[in-house]
This record gives C-alpha cells, sequence and structure tokens, in this order.
C-alpha cells in the first residue's frame, strides 16, 4: 500500500541556512504521525513546503504514491493536504459557515454556496463528531471550538492529509485531550494527520509514528510504542537532558511586593482582572497558572505600570501605586522593576532595531547608554557584546537586526537586558515560549539564580510543566480572577488542569462542562 | 533560521531607479501619443534642469523646497505619524518668516533677521503641527484626517490676513510690500561671485545650505540621540514603546512639532529668499511632494536629498521641455511628474516582490 503522503530528499536552503536537509518521511494512510524538535529545527520550514509556501530547492513529495508538485497552497489543497496553523486564519466577526466557505464560495452569488456547504458542513460533523453550530460568529467561540472550524476547513476543502502546527498551545488540558479525541476520529475515518509539536506529553499519547528533527535533519523514526520520552528528548536535542529543574527549597523572606484588590477594566469597559491580591516575598518564584487570556497579561502590565490599574493598590519599594497616584513603566523601572513580557514580538523587542539598540529598550535613558546629546553607541556595543558573550547568543553579533536571531536567542537578549539590570522583582511572562530546549534549561537556571541571590520572581506561563517545574507557590487565574493557590509540592497536572478551569471545586460537573466546552 | 538576505544596494538603489525607468518609458509613450520624439523630449528635459549652470541653480532651488518638507514627512513617519499637512505648515511657516521680515527689516540688519526668521518659520509651522498632533495624542482624531484639513484652513487663513490685514496699501495684488533688502537671503550666485566661482544667475539661496543642515540635524536626531531611538521605537512597535515607558503622547507631539517646524522653512527659502514679499499660495504643492520625496527617499535624508533634486530637475527641466516643444504643454509635464509619483510613490511594490525573489533565490542557488 503506497503511504499517504512520502517525502524524498526534500532539502531546502536559506542563504548560508541550510533549513531542511534531505529530509525523508513515510506517513501511512490512517495514522497519526508527530513531528518533533527543537525551534529552529526545521520543523516549520518543511510544513510550510508541504503546503506550498516554499518550494524545496531539492527532493520531491509523493501523495498516494503519485508525485506531485506543489507550488502554491492551492496546489497542497488540490492534493488533499490541509493545514491548521498555529495562529488561526480565521475571519473572527464571521460565521463559522462563512469561515469554512472562504477561498470556496463556489459562485458570485454567495446563497447557493451557503446552502450547498451547509448540507457538507453536516455531514463531516456528523461524519468525525465536530458538532458545531455554523451560525455562531468565530470571535465568540471558545478557542478549542475556533480550532474545531480550522479543522472543518481543512476537510471541507477535501483534505485527506491534515497538519496541525503546535495545536494544543493555546488550549487547556481539558481542551486538548478533547482535539487528540478529534484526531483519533479523524483517523478511524482514514484521514492522516501530520502532528507538529514540541509536547513529548502529546507525541506520547496521541501518535501512532513519531519522527524527530534535529538542526535541519531528520534524525530519527520511532514508532510511539517503542520510544519514550527520555529517549525522544535526546533524540531532539542530541544530548541528555533534565526535565525537571535542579532547585533547593525556597527561602522567602520579606514581601517585596503586594497587590490588594487590583482590578482593570479594558477599553469596552469589559471587567479584565478582577480584585487579583497577592503578594511576592524576596527569594522565591511565585507562578501564575491559566489558560491562556484569563487576566495574565493584564496583570502583568499593571504591575509593571504599562497600563494603568482602575481599582486597589500596589504596595512596592516603600511606595503605594493606586489608581489615584499610578506609576508608569519608566518609573517602575527605576524602583528596580524588571520586566520580560510575554509576547517579545509585540513588546519586548522592536524587530527592525538591530540587536545592541533593542538590549537597552526600556533603560534607553540611563546615563550608562547617553552623552551629553548623542547616545553613546560604543557603551550600548560594548555591553551588547558582553552580554552575548555571557548569554551565549547566536550569532554574537550586535548589529543583526533582532528579527533575525531564533526566538531563543531573542529571549536571551531580552532577559539578560531585564536581569542585568540587577531588579528587586521580576516579572516573567511566557519565559520559554517558541524556545528550545537546550536554551530553556539555561533560562531556567538563570531564574532559579536570581531568586537564590534573594530577588522575587513573578512568574506567568501557561505551560504546566514549566510552572511545575519552577514555581516555589502556584496562584491559578480564571477569567480575570485568583481562583485557588497551593504549594508547588501539592500541585499536579490534573488539579492545575482543573483549576484552570475553573472546576476544582465541582470536579464531577467540571468535566463533564470541560467535554461541552472543548 | 533566519530569512535570505536580499543584497542593500537592491532595495535602496536598483528598485527606485527601475522604477523611475519605467515612469519614463510611459512618459515617453504619452510623449509619442502627441506626436513628439520622446528622445528629444527627454534631451530638452535633462539639459534643462542639468545642461547649463543656471538650469543647475534652479533644479537645487526647487529641490531645497523638497528637501525641507521631505525631511518634515519623514520625522513623522519615523514615529508611525502620516503627516499630510506639510503644505500648510509650510505656508504658515512662511507667514512667521513674513511677519519677522515685515516688522524688523527697517530698523535691524541682516544678521539679526535672519535667525529670527529661522525661529519664525519653525515656530510658526511647529504650531500649524501642534494642533493636529495634540488632537491625535490626547483627543484620538487620526492625524491624516486632521493635518489634510489645516492645509485647507492655513490657505484660508493665509487668504484672510493678506487680504485684509498685510495687502500693501493703495495696491490690487494679494501680497504684501516687498522688504528691505537687508530681510533677503542672499543668493549662492552672489555669494560665490567674489570668490570667483560662477554659478549662473538663479533664485538659489542660502536656504539650501540651511536644508543641507536640517538633513545632518535630522539624520543625528532620529539615529543618534534618546529622543529619536524613542521616536523610532514608537513608530515600528507602539506596543514596544509602551513597554518600555515611552510616553508616546509626548513623543508624537514633539515629531510634529519637529516636522511642522521643517516644513516651515519653505517658507526661508520663497518668502526670504526668492519673493521678498509674503503672498498667496507660494507653497504651490511642494508639501504634498514632499510625501514622494520621502517615500522614494526611504524616509533617510540622503535619499531624501537624491530624490528631491530629481523632483527638482523635473519641476526645472519640465518647464524647458514646456518652453522648446510648445505641443508638450505644462499639463503634460504636471503628469510626466504625476507618473514618476505613480511608479515610485504608489507603485512601489510592483517590483519589489519580484526582485527580492528573483535575488532570493540567487542567494540560495
Amino acid at each position: 500500500m503506497p503511504y499517504a503522503i512520502e517525502l524524498r530528499d526534500i532539502s531546502k536552503r536559506f542563504g548560508a541556512v541550510q533549513a531542511n536537509k534531505d529530509i525523508c518521511l513515510q506517513v501511512p494512510a490512517g495514522t497519526i504521525h508527530g513531528i518533533i524538535g527543537e525551534n529552529g529545527a526545521g520543523k516549520s520550514t518543511l510544513m510550510s513546503i508541504i503546503y506550498g509556501f516554499y518550494e524545496a530547492d531539492t527532493g520531491h513529495i509523493e501523495v498516494d504514491g503519485k508525485r506531485v508538485d506543489i507550488r502554491s497552497s492551492q496546489d497542497a489543497i488540490n492534493a488533499g493536504i490541509g493545514m491548521v496553523h498555529q495562529h488561526f486564519m480565521l475571519v473572527e466577526n464571521f460565521s463559522v459557515l462563512e469561515n469554512v466557505i472562504l477561498g470556496a464560495e463556489g459562485g458570485a452569488v454567495l446563497k447557493n454556496g451557503i446552502g450547498a456547504a451547509r448540507v457538507e458542513l453536516q455531514r463531516l460533523a456528523h461524519e468525525y463528531s465536530l458538532d458545531i453550530d455554523v451560525d455562531a460568529i468565530v470571535e465568540e467561540l471558545p478557542v478549542g471550538l475556533q480550532q474545531r472550524v480550522e479543522i472543518l476547513k481543512a476537510l471541507y476543502r477535501g483534505a485527506r492529509i491534515l497538519i496541525l502546527d503546535e495545536p494544543t498551545g493555546v488550549l487547556t488540558p481539558q481542551e486538548a485531550d478533547h482535539l487528540f479525541r478529534i484526531l483519533k476520529a479523524l483517523k478511524d475515518q482514514g484521514v492522516t494527520v501530520l502532528l507538529i509539536t514540541h509536547k513529548l506529553r502529546e507525541i506520547m499519547a496521541s501518535t501512532d509514528n513519531v519522527s524527530v528533527m534535529r538542526q535541519g535533519e531528520m534524525v530519527a523514526h520511532r514508532e510511539t510504542a517503542n520510544t519514550s520520552k527520555e529517549d525522544l528528548a535526546e533524540l531532539m536535542v542530541g544530548k541528555k537532558v533534565r526535565l525537571t529543574v535542579d532547585k533547593d527549597d525556597a527561602q522567602p523572606s520579606e514581601v517585596l511586593l503586594s497587590a490588594q484588590n487590583l482590578s482593570q477594566f479594558d477599553g469596552q469597559g469589559v471587567k479584565r482582572l478582577k480584585n487579583v491580591s497577592l503578594e511576592l516575598r524576596a527569594g522565591e518564584i511565585l507562578g501564575i497558572a491559566g489558560v491562556s487570556g484569563n487576566g495574565q497579561s493584564e496583570l502583568l502590565n499593571v504591575l509593571s505600570g504599562i497600563t494603568p490599574m482602575d481599582e486597589g493598590e500596589i504596595h512596592f519599594a516603600g511606595q503605594v501605586i493606586t489608581a489615584k497616584a499610578p506609576k508608569d513603566a519608566a518609573q517602575m523601572r527605576d524602583l528596580k522593576m524588571a520586566h520580560v513580557p510575554e509576547d517579545r514580538h509585540k513588546m519586548g523587542l522592536v524587530t527592525g532595531f538591530e540587536a545592541y539598540e533593542a538590549a537597552v529598550l526600556g533603560y534607553h535613558n540611563s546615563p550608562v547608554y547617553n552623552g551629553k546629546i548623542l547616545m553613546n553607541r560604543k557603551a550600548m556595543l560594548d555591553e551588547c557584546n558582553e552580554r552575548m558573550a555571557a548569554w551565549d547568543v547566536r550569532p554574537p553579533n550586535p548589529h543583526l537586526k533582532t528579527a533575525n536571531f531564533s526566538g531563543g536567542n531573542q529571549q536571551k537578549i531580552v532577559i539578560a537586558r531585564e536581569v542585568e539590570q540587577n531588579p528587586e522583582v521580576l516579572l516573567i511572562g511566557q519565559p520559554t515560549r517558541g524556545v528550545d530546549i537546550g536554551a530553556i534549561e539555561n533560562i531556567h537556571e538563570q531564574i532559579v539564580k536570581l531568586r537564590d541571590s534573594g530577588k522575587a520572581i513573578l512568574l506567568v506561563s501557561v505551560e504546566l510543566d514549566e510552572i511545575m517545574a519552577l514555581s516555589d507557590r502556584i496562584i491559578v487565574m480564571f477569567d480575570g480572577a485568583v481562583v485557588g493557590e497551593l504549594d508547588a509540592k501539592d500541585a499536579d497536572e490534573r488539579t492545575l488542569g482543573l483549576m484552570m478551569a475553573n472546576a476544582y471545586n465541582e470536579e464531577q460537573e467540571g468535566e463533564e462542562s470541560a467535554e461541552v466546552s472543548a | 533560521m533566519s530569512q535570505a538576505k536580499v543584497p542593500t544596494w537592491v532595495n535602496i538603489a536598483l528598485i527606485p531607479v527601475l522604477n523611475i525607468m519605467l515612469a519614463f518609458l510611459v512618459s515617453g509613450l504619452v510623449i509619442l501619443a502627441i506626436g513628439e520624439n520622446p528622445i528629444e523630449a527627454a534631451g530638452y528635459l535633462i539639459y534643462g534642469a542639468f545642461g547649463y549652470d543656471e538650469g543647475i541653480g534652479y533644479t537645487l532651488y526647487y529641490a531645497t523646497n523638497l528637501i525641507f518638507t521631505g525631511l518634515a514627512v519623514s520625522v513623522a513617519f519615523k514615529g508611525g505619524l502620516f503627516n499630510i499637512g506639510g503644505e500648510g505648515q509650510a505656508y504658515i511657516g512662511g507667514l512667521g518668516v513674513g511677519l519677522i521680515c515685515l516688522s524688523l527689516d527697517h530698523t535691524m540688519p541682516f544678521y539679526v533677521i535672519a535667525p529670527l526668521a529661522v525661529i519664525g518659520a519653525a515656530v510658526f509651522g511647529a504650531a500649524w503641527g501642534y494642533i493636529p498632533a495634540y488632537l491625535q495624542a490626547r483627543r484620538g482624531s487620526h492625524i491624516v484626517i486632521t493635518t489634510i484639513m489645516f492645509n485647507f484652513i492655513a490657505s484660508s487663513l493665509m487668504v484672510y490676513l493678506i487680504v485684509n490685514w498685510l495687502k500693501e496699501d493703495g495696491r490690487m495684488a494679494p501680497n504684501s510690500r516687498t522688504f528691505g533688502e537687508n530681510a533677503w537671503l542672499p543668493y549662492l550666485h552672489e555669494l560665490l561671485s567674489p570668490l570667483g566661482i560662477d554659478i549662473g544667475d538663479s533664485p538659489l539661496n542660502l536656504a539650501f545650505i540651511w536644508a543641507l543642515l536640517c538633513c545632518v540635524f535630522v539624520w543625528g536626531l532620529i539615529w543618534h540621540t534618546r529622543w529619536g531611538y524613542q521616536l523610532r521605537t514608537l513608530g515600528t512597535n507602539p506596543t514596544a514603546a509602551r513597554y518600555a515607558g515611552i510616553d508616546t503622547a509626548k513623543v508624537t507631539i514633539w515629531a510634529m512639532l519637529i516636522s511642522g517646524g521643517l516644513a516651515g522653512f519653505v517658507g526661508l527659502n520663497e518668502i526670504m529668499g526668492v519673493n521678498h514679499n509674503l503672498l498667496l499660495n507660494f507653497t504651490a504643492g511642494y508639501g504634498f511632494a514632499g510625501i514622494a520625496v520621502a517615500l522614494m527617499g526611504r524616509n533617510h535624508p540622503i535619499g531624501i536629498i537624491l530624490a528631491a533634486i530629481l523632483f527638482g530637475a523635473l519641476y526645472q527641466g519640465g518647464a524647458e521641455l514646456a518652453f522648446e516643444i510648445p505641443t508638450i504643454t505644462p499639463e503634460i509635464v504636471v503628469v510626466i511628474q504625476g507618473l514618476v509619483i505613480l511608479f515610485s510613490g504608489a507603485l512601489e511594490h510592483m517590483f519589489k516582490d519580484r526582485i527580492e525573489g528573483f535575488f532570493i533565490r540567487r542567494a540560495v542557488a
């Protein structure tokens, strides 16, 4: 039986970078095939080649044993390949139905197309148990259902091979479990699934086979049943890695920062932060767990002074900060609060800047970087060179545009900038999002080191593994409010997952509602 | 994994040159269509702009205005602001120059009037930029809309002021009295002739040197000062600017003040350098052409100088062309200018992707 999709000696080079080298991959029809690898290992490039965003320099692709020429995503769709992107490609104020037929409207008059699509969608929904209200507006749907719309979109276009790129990044553990049940149903119907992820747990839980990429090459193919997390992790990085963080028990001392009843409203008057109170002590890491979008970003922004609070007060460095007496981000920095933002592209860096310029963002007024009138370029460059060496930023070129560094190296630039200012309190959001395993270890060590030197750290992460490995104390946020607090020693994935879905206290009902909403 | 790089010269030289070539090609077709020889026309145009000293002088005189307005647009643009109001700011800047000259030319020597006129141009131009800036920064009105509207307000205001207050008594012409010669910016040909250098008799004056100094100023300001750092941060990533604690409203307002001030310097060249009185409509579209100049010059002072000279050459060479070939009317010359703006500005991306793609593929191979 021919393979559903087979890659033969695919190579792709960007300038000096060999993104993919002689990639061979065989995916039997009707299986779930995982592809794992660090960031920058070439997974995304490979998927972009399969989906027609890039053309391979050499090699070719076969679908069902027949060679296909994929030059555009339309070619890929025609070959029966569908893709669910990490960031959904949906028009948020369109209905599910309108989104699904987008680009396949079937003529100038919408009515006929919509009618046909409605029937087809019902069939698909029935066949793959992908129930959804086709008239719902996409932005009103929970993230898990939006993802389902993406899957339906691909199936509607006749996809028999479905590529999912980091599909669980935005989901609760329960939603993720539901996704995997859907993938299983798709598989039972003969659909072939390619799952791109860096989460070993998901690979182990859901795939039939797994291929490992490292530095642009396919380094191993395994049957999932005959491998282990440790085995795969080692293949990914080429050396043994620890999945836990080595740290001693915390020695928390005085309270460095305390917040009482913080609330914040967004532009539409919706309360995004609801009466959040917390205390942060010197020498501890306080982890904030929660599904992304439940007020963590607002909390970071209010604490760091980026957005003013509407109610409540913050006590920090001998100051009382309230809505009437606010402090902006620059003032908070002066009080020795550092902030590594959740989204380094949107907030932490200016990607058009050269590295040495981005490395002073927020501290650009410091006398260290300034002469009387002009900025002291030499001081900035010297310091950037030093830090790049100390933090092992690659390539160590302060003149390279920040956009051209890999995610991990960009993050190192940001963290180095904030940590080297010797702050009293460090707010750090998603420290290892899009960062490869080698760099994760390094970043985690730095965070623990900062804690051990008596600083206070507030860690926001959607990665439960990370929260559990790093935190000394964990707070769970849901819908803008704190819904639970526990000692890190008492935390396990299931408890936290239920708290994150605000279903811990009514566990029974909680699980049911999680299934309905997932 | 980094993206493949396109060589820098492709972006800053090849693509603009290709766009201009295409504009000239289409212009050639237009000239062919009205029954004239495009090669001959091009010859007149180039000769008129660069062929003799006086022509060069005129070209640079036009370029002076365009450098000011081009810089004005680029400073605002670096902060993510699209200042369409250069025309109005230049107009009001000219008012500032005119008022200084009219009130001081009987009592003060040149070296007192000149710096005050520079300040007057800057302050009046900046003030006209301030109102839209304030409205955007504190009230959320979109700067594109307000600056466009302020062009009209400036125009009406100037008519009112000149006709009712500043017009020379007993005259019909809507302009002020001529300033005393101590309030004239010296022509460069006058300055250079004692040194034995003859550059032909043209309106090119000291404002050109001031324009070049402004280029240096803008370059230093944007790329080498803290304020420029904040401006560029705001322009490329406003979220990062807020994260960095940059007072975005303040930077926005200052960007427009500087932008308006630069545009106001058009008044130095026109009012104090050439016309020597305050008159209507001396801005003649330079404020708008400055947008094209900034776009084509990639918002960099060097690029702006080159683009301003190109447009200056089109003005000057175009006038020569219309004079030499009567069937090519001034309107056709405007068409040619329009085509250059169209291809180098509006259609900038027509070739960009394909050419970049070509170089990326070549780099890959």
